[in-house]
């Protein structure tokens, strides 16, 4: 145990949560080869916000966690000694159905919130990794969505209010209980996909939709070059689809499609788009279970490394060439899930040093603004620590870094909260 | 001004792009909101970032406040002058950059109208979403600074939905890129921090935007009942039968009567106007619109009108479009509100607005976007009678305080400025406003950019975080430190 370590009086913080709720941690709570001292489960936001301000007085390093699905997102941190849990917070604050609006914990677990608001037929219109496990406060601060983006829009479309807990023991708020606000700074969007790097979000606000009436999806094979001028004939046309995706690994490619509304709504716009493949492109049913292709991207042979990639939708065909030149430079296995909103995962698989030359390699090109100019960026965000280190996984940082080190550092001066996870060593 | 310094800036703008004679000054002494006023020691018409760039470092090293202007239509003050202040008004850098219709984006300068990407793309079947009143001559600059609404973003969101990035010069000069073309660019979202800001953290020099597909097809119904409580009642038997329409408006008998003397939209004479709007494929819309009929007929709607037609919808729009312009004709002056309440505090809030308008004697004629809540309380008063504008502003302020009980807020689109920065320690509390003062420091640590709005009090951010210092004014109490 460092030297600085052992002055660190744990039974102030054990007054806070009540003993009961503060234990050690043990293997399972190690994440990224660090295996933090403690894990504390505070049992309201206002107990957060005194653990956090305790930590901060003391010293002490603190990584937020909600269901831990993610957390290996992210640079290996500086240092960390406390696991801050939002197990217990887990309750569905206010559920205005009327207006369709909720007001929830952030230690709520996906599904659990999902299944409440079906209860009036609604839900929050996002269909993020791991639901059954992953917490809001957790997609929250990776900023995680799915599938449902193209109609629905990402987190920080949905989001309308937040609350907060900073280290210095503050609890703030932002934004309110109606969808339509712009009453001071929107701080839902500062924290939405912020790590947990300027505080630990307690408590949420999201504008509510409708379940949908009739579901149906079709799927189209072909290459990525064929499929992605398909996908832009897609967007083109006047079909709206909630959810539009490309799959492709060596071998082939699938064109995902999905309508929600009234069944005669649906059958026009699979009228439409099925005119628009014609005659080349002949579609089948897709299962269920292709909207959960972003999930399975998770699953496959180890040593694996799974980015995020963002570029434009008219380059998903050349990000496919670059991903499988790449591979093949490497003898690395690949394969690719994007929505048509531009954001995808690409899998490699293969030896530690083979991932982490391939990633850099993509991303040199994917970088490049010449002849290919896609101007995009790639995020490695699960693999193991050993390729993590001596690189940063976001990415090189933008002319918007020091911006970004100011706000962290009025948000968090002393670096209490996940230190060194975030872009360019935030 | 010292002329050493209108020197510097008319070296940076040209002597045609700076304005110091006062009657030309007084162009800019307002915006939309007529009842502030300040004039400007200088105006300055940069036509590129670089200029931007000039002048905002020339004030960062001279500690001058500078407010940032597109068309001056904003309704809460947002771009009236610092008082030893200069006004950077960006409404020569108005081209539209880059139009990339696969990837649906368009880059434009901050000048450029609101209604101009809808009518460069609109060929090629495309629109840009967010459609505030103003449109034909509100500035996307403008919209970016209030994240502007309309009447459509029930459906399809604000401008911070449709702005995926910026380049901003920063209140020190420095030039900064937040998010890009393509989406979730790694570090924070301060593209989504930086829209709404009412221009206290930079100047937007170009703005990405998000145009979406025209929908296949417009639909508007109109249904009159004789009440806004029952019009109320059809808005949410819509929602609650699982629609998402367009855009719901409402409007009382007053805005209506408005309505029709001004632009004589064939509107029904009637206690509650509804308007409905549903998009996208034919035969959806058809099915649902139905739908919607019912849902007013059983709610008492005693006459509905579906406008088919591209000219019929337009008109139906223009009397509610026209709406605060309007009540000029029946009403000598009048106040603009902008609360939200949720969509079920409707009847409630109604009924305290007549009470509250009957109490003080003053008409009060309603606007509302209904499907989100947004209301646009018009208070009607003559500024000829003493001591009547004074009776309308306490009116106006008592109805967004009852928005905030009925858990809503003060604003919806038109922004906080300088005329509502006085209820928001009543809508937030204390931390959570120092909390967003954490971000203004980050931007702009001296308070030069749009100084003193949204804010109830000046502040002040220490140099360096950690560090503490005292400022003058903090020993005198006149500011508190963050």
């Amino acid at each position: 145990m460092p030297a600085v370590m052992t002055r660190v009086s744990w039974s102030e913080l054990a007054e806070i949560v009540g003993k009961e709720h503060l234990r050690a941690a043990t293997a399972e709570d190690a994440f990224d080869d660090i295996t933090p001292q403690m894990v504390a489960e505070p049992d309201t936001a206002e107990d957060l916000a005194r653990c956090l301000r305790w930590a901060r007085g003391a010293g002490v390093k603190v990584a937020p966690r909600g269901g831990g699905t993610k957390l290996g997102w992210g640079n290996p941190p500086a240092a960390c000694d406390l696991l801050l849990s939002t197990t217990r917070l887990h309750r569905v604050l206010e559920y205005a159905w009327a207006d369709l609006t909720v007001i929830v914990e952030a230690g709520c677990r996906v599904a659990d919130l999902q299944k409440t608001l079906a209860e009036h037929g609604q839900a929050l219109a996002l269909d993020p990794l791991w639901p059954e496990r992953a917490t809001i406060g957790g997609i929250l601060s990776t900023n995680d969505s799915g599938t449902l983006r193209i109609r629905y829009g990402s987190l920080r479309d949905l989001i309308i209010g937040i609350t907060v807990a900073l280290p210095d023991g503050t609890l703030a708020k932002s934004g309110g209980k109606v969808v339509k606000n712009v009453a001071g700074y929107d701080l839902a969007k500062l924290f939405t996909g912020a790590l947990g790097t300027l505080g630990v979000i307690v408590q949420a606000i999201f504008r509510l939709h409708p379940l949908p009436r009739e579901r149906r999806s079709l799927s189209f094979g072909g290459t990525p070059a064929s499929l992605n001028q398909l996908l832009l004939e897609f967007l083109a046309s006047k079909s709206t689809p909630t959810g539009l995706q490309l799959r492709a690994a060596p071998g082939g490619a699938q064109l995902d499609v999905r309508f929600d509304g009234t069944a005669a709504g649906i059958q026009a716009q699979i009228d439409q788009v099925q005119q628009l493949a014609a005659p080349s492109l002949v579609p089948s049913p897709a299962p269920d279970d292709v909207w959960l292709s972003h999930q399975a991207i998770w699953e496959g042979a180890v040593p694996a490394l799974v980015a995020k990639f963002s570029v434009l939708p008219a380059h998903f065909a050349a990000v496919c060439a670059l991903i499988e030149r790449a591979a093949a430079a490497q003898s690395l296995a690949w394969r690719v899930v994007a929505q048509s909103v531009g954001a995808g995962y690409v899998r490699l698989e293969g030896s530690e040093q083979a991932l982490r030359t391939g990633l850099l390699a993509l991303r040199d090109e994917l970088a490049k603004t010449g002849d290919t100019k896609l101007g995009g960026t790639i995020v490695a965000l699960g693999c193991p620590v050993a390729v993590k280190r001596g690189l940063d996984v976001w990415g090189p940082p933008s002319d918007a870094q020091p911006l970004m080190v100011r706000i962290k550092q009025r948000f968090d001066p002393d670096g209490t909260l996940n230190p060194g996870r975030f872009l360019g060593g935030i | 001004m010292e002329a050493r310094i209108l020197d510097e800036f008319r070296a940076i703008v040209g002597a045609p792009g700076l304005i110091t004679e006062r009657e030309q000054l007084s162009t800019y002494e307002c915006d939309g909101l007529t009842i502030f006023r300040v004039l400007p020691l200088a105006v300055l018409l940069p036509t590129s970032t670089a200029e931007v760039q000039g002048i905002v470092r020339v004030c960062h090293r001279e500690k001058i406040p500078f407010v940032a202007r597109g068309s001056g239509t904003g309704l809460s003050g947002g771009a009236l002058p610092a008082a030893n202040g200069i006004v950077i008004s960006l409404t020569r850098m108005n081209r539209i950059l880059e139009v990339d219709l696969p990837n649906q984006r368009v880059v434009v300068e901050p000048g450029v109208m609101n209604l101009n990407v809808t009518a460069r793309v609109a060929p090629d079947g495309y629109f840009y979403a967010p459609d505030p009143s103003s449109q034909q001559v509100c500035s996307i600059g403008g919209n970016v600074a209030e994240n502007s609404g309309g009447a459509h973003c029930l459906k399809y969101g604000f401008t911070t939905t449709h702005v995926v990035g910026m380049e901003v010069v920063l209140p020190d000069g420095s030039l900064v890129h937040l998010g890009g073309k393509a989406v979730d660019r790694p570090g924070y979202d301060l593209s989504g921090v930086f829209v709404g800001s009412e221009g206290t953290l930079g100047i937007a020099t170009k703005v990405i935007l998000r145009i979406m597909k025209k929908p296949e097809v417009i639909q508007v119904l109109l249904a009159a009942f004789n009440s806004t409580n029952e019009a109320g009642a059809a808005v949410s038997g819509i929602i609650a039968a699982g629609m998402l329409p367009a855009a719901i408006e409402m409007m009382d008998n007053l805005a209506i009567q408005a309505a029709e003397a001004a632009v004589h939209a064939n509107y029904p004479d009637c206690g509650g106007l509804l308007l409905v709007e549903l998009d996208g494929p034919a035969p959806e819309v058809e099915t649902l619109m139905e739908e919607v009929a019912d849902v007013c007929t059983r709610c008492g709607a005693w006459e509905i009108r579906v406008a088919q037609s591209d000219a019929e919808r337009a008109r139906v729009w223009m009397g509610r479009k026209a709406a605060f312009a309007a009540v000029g004709r029946i009403s000598p002056a009048y106040i603009v509100q902008d609360g939200v309440i949720p969509r079920t505090a409707l009847p409630y809030v109604m009924s305290e607005i007549v009470r509250l308008s009957s109490e003080v004697g003053l008409r009060v004629a309603n606007v509302f976007h209904a499907g989100d809540g947004n209301l646009h309380p018009l208070v009607l008063y003559d500024d000829a009678v003493p001591g009547q504008d004074k009776l309308a502003e306490t009116l106006a302020g008592d109805i967004l305080r009852l928005c905030i009980t009925a858990g809503g807020s003060i604003t919806g689109e038109h922004g906080v400025g300088e005329e509502k920065k006085k209820f928001m320690s009543e809508m937030f509390a204390e931390p959570d406003l120092e909390t967003m003062q954490l971000v203004r420091c980050a931007f702009d640590p001296e308070n030069l950019s749009n100084p003193d709005k949204i804010f109830p009090r000046p502040r002040l951010c220490g140099e360096k975080p950690g560090i503490y210092e005292p400022h003058p004014l903090e020993i005198a109490g006149v500011a508190q430190r963050f």
